[in-house]
């Protein structure tokens, strides 16, 4: 049985399998719209998140399955003081495969080591959000057609935004791949990232505070929101929020192909002039996230329909110990 | 100058364990994190002992079987230190310590929001994500651990 708690706790090579299928399901829904009869997805929702619930959700009924779960920590039995261990348990004697998202890292890794079932990561603090990645990587792909040698602009709150860490975790692994990163000082990538993850695998990045200066050098551009809180002073939020801001002029700049992606809720990061460009996919991201939902339900559920694209030892290779 | 003319002698030991070439000033340190207090047998600890090859040097004899040190623990405080297994008073093993890959219950979790924070009778696991470096991050939360030596 396998779970999913990073990204990376698939190989390139199961992860490219898995996006075949996702991109199968798109192309041919009814063909998998019941592959799922009879089976259930808990969501284990301890902290809310609509967005990433619902498309668990619609995931799961796409196929065919049932839904069981609780939406917040409050209507469910933590609020007794039920340990995640415990809970996940229970859960297994319900359901058939979980979907936890809670505020402490490190939480579903828990729930894993007692589930009897397979435990999908929906997010756990600023730790990791591994579908939010599949969801990026599946967007890039498909609009793309490949994943590799592109030139990534990854723009906003470099330092606390956990989804721009695993997306450049799991983009790393692919050659030709170069980012651009466009962030004021105050929210650059933390050092750890600049040490571990890009510099040791010797991948080339530069940074920049201007989002106009790196515009058109990009293949992708992933927007991320500048929170007003992140700031040390009003002044400087003043002073830089606009070059954080990305409208239909700095589009201008962009390449004609240039994809422009965001993980959502967008508050005002994107303007809305920028929505009828074709380069503005963030809102086909989110229906490919749920089609690699679903192709990652199929996945942990050992599905016939998912072997033909996985091949036999995908159940067979676990993460290892 | 003969080897051992100036060595402080401890009683031999005939079964047991001896740890060589610990740092000095290290072996009370070794001694709580082992838990050597919680065994019941003799336990001599020679401090600042002069050597050779370090200029001073602690060593710990424990009068235990080997299975009861916890060897990972002992390779992550210093994996240079020299493990000598005594059997009927000679040494009949020199083992080598190697850096664990992983660590349960030997350092502790500071990061607030983890699971550990909050989950009764959870294992404090950390393994090894760089060797060169010698970092250990949290297996939950990927908290790297910042040891004193490093």
């Amino acid at each position: 049985m396998r779970h999913c708690m990073s990204p990376l706790d698939f190989t390139v090579e199961e992860l490219d399998h898995m996006m075949d299928l996702a991109s199968d399901i798109e192309k041919n829904p009814d063909r998998y719209s019941h592959v799922c009869d009879g089976k259930k997805i808990a969501t284990l929702f301890y902290e809310p998140s609509t967005r990433t619930r619902l498309s668990f959700e619609t995931a799961m009924l796409n196929l065919g399955g049932k839904v069981i779960g609780f939406s917040s920590a409050q209507s469910s039995s933590a609020a007794k003081g039920e340990s995640v261990a415990d809970t996940i348990r229970v859960i297994s004697c319900f359901a058939d495969i979980a979907a936890i998202r809670h505020p402490k890292e490190g939480a579903p890794y828990v729930a894993s080591l007692h589930s009897g079932i397979p435990v999908i990561n929906a997010g756990d603090g600023g730790h990791q959000h591994p579908t939010q990645t599949l969801t990026d990587l599946t967007t890039i792909r498909a609009i793309k057609g490949h994943m590799d040698h592109l030139t990534i602009g990854l723009c906003g709150d470099l330092k606390f935004g956990r989804t721009v860490h695993s997306l450049i975790s799991a983009l790393v692994r692919y050659p030709g791949i170069r980012f651009i990163l466009i962030s004021p000082e105050e929210l650059r990538i933390p050092d750890y990232v600049r040490e571990d993850v890009l510099k040791k695998n010797n991948v080339p990045f530069e940074e920049v505070i201007r989002l106009e200066d790196a515009m058109p050098e990009l293949d992708v551009l992933y927007m991320t929101r500048v929170q007003k809180e992140r700031f040390f002073n009003e002044e400087d939020y003043v002073r830089m929020k606009d070059f954080y801001i990305l409208d239909a002029e700095k589009m201008k700049l962009a390449k004609e192909d240039c994809t422009v992606l965001h993980p959502l809720p967008r508050v005002n990061e994107i303007s809305v002039d920028v929505d009828p460009d074709p380069r503005a996919c963030y809102f086909r991201q989110v229906q490919y996230g749920v089609y690699i939902r679903m192709a990652l339900i199929m996945a942990l559920l050992d599905i016939p329909e998912s072997r033909q694209f996985l091949g036999d030892e995908f159940q067979a290779c676990g993460k290892e110990e | 100058m003969r080897q051992g003319e100036h060595m402080l002698n401890i009683g031999g030991l005939h079964e047991g364990v001896v740890l060589d070439h610990i740092p000095a000033g290290k072996a009370m340190d070794i001694y709580k994190r082992l838990k050597l207090d919680k065994l019941d047998c003799q336990v001599a600890m020679i401090m600042r002992a002069r050597s050779n090859k370090m200029g001073q040097k602690d060593i710990i004899k424990v009068e235990a079987p080997l299975e009861l040190l916890n060897l990972d623990a002992l390779g992550f405080i210093d994996h240079s230190i020299t493990v000598n297994i005594i059997k009927d008073a000679v040494i009949v093993e020199k083992r080598k310590l190697n850096l664990p890959k992983k660590l349960v219950n030997i350092i502790h979790c500071k990061n607030p929001r983890c699971i550990t924070s909050i989950e009764q009778g959870l294992d404090q696991v950390f393994y090894l994500s760089d060797p060169a470096d010698e970092i250990y991050r949290c297996v939950y939360c990927d908290e790297k651990y910042h040891s004193s030596k490093k």
